[in-house]
């Protein structure tokens, strides 16, 4: 059995009589980097304060090293947080800002320059310390906030869309950064985003949150591969999703033809979804494909085209492809039976990862 | 462009008539004798007389005074109000006597504190006898407190309704504990309430002459009794503005030392 870090058991936050997080469970290892992805308001951010202890669960137990938290204030946790909003102390420079914890700690002046200069360098900032806040510009304040947190390296760092504000450049070198670091110092982080190329880049482990509630949580594979249902499979990377039917194991129906595929465990005849992922989609002349679609739009993305057809039952066919077609043109798509992943209506996630297990163990 | 240049210059002649004006005549004021020469005489003799500066010392020490007392009151109660529910509802309450007339304050002031008075009467009622309440220094300094409350609760109420809640938590999530919250962070972020209240309370209060007649019986002399005394007993005019003009600067004074200044990093 792997230490857990932070538990999470049957916690429950209402305000008043509104529901935020309903009913959430779960157990962080150790050192591992987890993302929590979800559209807004979906409860990212008071799943932080929870962890953070800035606001109380209405219901539940939070564990940290298996020990109960519910009732530690905040400055006892040792957990760090970088606030969405940055919240940098308008009164202090951007020194005395990441210094805060370490002189509450009591450190030795020498150590605090240190760890304060170390930590500047990190964010790319080397020559910052001097200004005051209102001198800097948003993506600066948040990499302040960032120093800030890791400045007294913790065992758990929250991070709130810590690098939303910055350039795409800039971001790409932060996340790099960051998941270097984390590695380096074993910190247990706990990442919210947006994103979900941000999140796919660099988690362990991904918690796919909507509506209070933890609809699937994987490993970046695992969940872009294998979604659980059409609100996963949407909002990771782009999808086409089809109605279709299941006629027995690894025989799934859809657009008018019976094809092979990799999944199973369902009943005969049962309804579902297929999902094909735009890349997993080859585009090839009429004859060879396995459905056939006509081009509706094509738009140049630099990389590739993006194309969009339609097939007869009318679905709709997002494609991408490095070979150009011709508008109005009828053209072929052609996929492996690997890249077609079927979903159920309504299954949980725990009866998802049950059947995934069970078939494929048979 | 005409409209606001019309504005513009009304407000100027405002501030000629009704600000400058005044002040100019004091200034001028200051530097006729008794006998109606140009002089300095009048600055000489508040600098070598020594009941003037003994009035002062007088001036500055009680206002600081009633400055610290409604310090001390205003801060935890402002801060408690913007934790209440209806917060808004009782500042309104806190501020309303100050729509009342000061004279009529006072007045009600030595009703309550008389030898007949519900404070005696109550005191007389637990056994503790009455006492000579009313023409004390502290019945002096606790009306001027009074009165002068809601202008400190003000600026430090608003100061501390518009801190930021995330700064306390981040500074809690830092490893603050809830003292070292307060002194690191909601102090320094609510020090300008503090210094507008002071300059709101500090500046009137070292010309308080009605409240020191009234309820301090004349005991405690102040610049500001000495001003009437000059203008309307002795009628020395010229005296009565240099302790004007001297009053003015030591306003500017403060004004300066609480003023906001731009920080620079170190
Ligand atoms: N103080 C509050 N009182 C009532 N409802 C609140 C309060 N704070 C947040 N909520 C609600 O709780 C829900 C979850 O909020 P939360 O801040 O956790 O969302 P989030 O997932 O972080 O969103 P975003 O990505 O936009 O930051 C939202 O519907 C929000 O309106
Ligand atoms: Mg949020």
């Amino acid at each position: 059995m792997v230490e857990s870090i932070i538990t999470f058991r049957n916690v429950t936050k209402k305000y008043k009589d509104t529901v935020i997080l309903e009913n959430i469970s779960f157990k962080l290892e150790k050192g591992k980097f987890y993302t929590l992805l979800g559209p807004s308001g979906c409860g990212k951010t008071t799943t932080l304060s929870l962890i953070a202890g800035f606001m109380e669960e209405s219901s539940g137990d939070i564990l940290m090293n298996e020990q109960k938290i519910n009732h530690i204030p905040a400055n006892k946790r040792k957990i760090n947080t970088v606030f969405q909003d940055y919240a940098l102390f308008p009164h202090l420079n951007v020194f005395d800002n990441i210094a805060f914890g370490l002189k509450i700690k009591k450190k030795s002046k020498k150590e605090i320059k240190e760890k304060v200069n170390e930590a500047l360098k990190m964010v790319r900032l080397p020559d910052f310390g001097d200004r005051e806040i209102s001198e800097m510009s948003g993506g600066q304040k948040q990499r302040v906030a960032i120093a800030r947190a890791l400045v007294n390296e913790p065992e758990v760092l929250l991070l709130d869309e810590p690098l939303s504000a910055l350039d795409m450049k800039l971001r790409k070198e932060m996340q790099y950064e960051l998941r270097e670091l984390q590695k380096r110092l074993g910190i247990t982080f706990i990442f919210v985003t947006h994103d979900q190329e941000e999140a796919l880049a660099m988690s362990d482990e991904i918690f796919v949150m909507n509506h209070g509630k933890i609809i699937q949580r994987g490993t970046p594979t695992a969940i872009y591969d294998e979604p659980l249902n059409r609100f996963v499979a949407d909002f990771i990377g782009e999808s086409n999703i089809v109605e279709g039917t299941m006629m027995a194991d690894e025989q799934v129906k859809f657009a008018g033809k019976t094809f092979e595929c990799v999944d199973g465990g369902m009943e005969e005849n049962e309804p579902i979804e297929v999902v094909l992922r735009p890349e997993d989609i080859e585009v090839t002349t009429a004859q060879k494909g396995k459905v056939v679609g006509t081009v509706i739009s094509q738009l140049f993305r630099g990389v590739h085209y993006e194309i969009v057809c339609t097939d007869i039952d009318g679905n709709e066919w997002k494609i991408r492809s490095t070979k150009k077609v011709k508008v109005g043109a009828n053209v072929g798509l052609d996929f492996d039976p690997e890249a077609i992943h079927i979903m159920r209506f309504n299954e949980t996630e725990t009866e998802f990862y049950q059947r995934l297990e069970n078939y494929q163990g048979s | 462009m005409k409209a606001k240049g019309l504005y513009f210059s009304s407000y100027v002649l405002w501030l000629l008539l009704f600000v400058l004006a005044p002040v100019a005549l004091i200034l001028y004021q200051s530097f006729i004798s008794i006998n109606g020469n140009f002089t300095i005489t009048n600055y000489e003799n508040f600098f070598k007389i020594v009941a003037y500066l003994r009035m002062t010392f007088n001036s500055v020490f009680y206002a600081g005074l009633i400055t610290l007392i409604t310090l001390l009151i205003s801060y935890p109660t402002a801060y408690f109000l913007t934790r209440t529910k209806y917060k808004q509802l009782w500042l309104m309450l806190i501020i309303l006597p100050t729509w009342i007339n000061i004279l009529l304050k006072a007045y009600a002031f030595i009703g309550i504190f008389s030898q007949a008075g519900p404070v005696n009467n109550s005191l007389e009622w637990l056994g503790l006898g009455s006492h000579q309440l009313l023409f004390t220094n502290t019945s002096f300094m606790l009306v001027a407190a009074y009165i002068e409350l809601p202008f400190m609760i003000l600026p430090i109420f608003n100061a501390i309704d518009e801190l930021d809640e995330s700064l306390i938590n981040v500074s809690r999530d830092l490893g603050a504990n809830k003292f070292q919250t307060f002194w690191n962070v909601t102090f320094p972020l609510t020090l300008n309430g503090i210094k507008s209240g002071v300059q709101v309370v500090f500046i009137p209060s070292l010309s308080l002459f009605m409240l020191t007649r009234l309820i301090g019986g004349n005991k405690v002399i102040t610049l500001g009794t000495a001003i009437e005394e000059n203008f309307l007993v002795t009628q020395d005019w010229g005296m009565g503005s240099t302790i004007g003009v001297i009053l003015i600067a030591a306003m500017i004074l403060i004004m300066f030392l609480t003023g906001e200044k731009k920080r620079r990093g170190r």
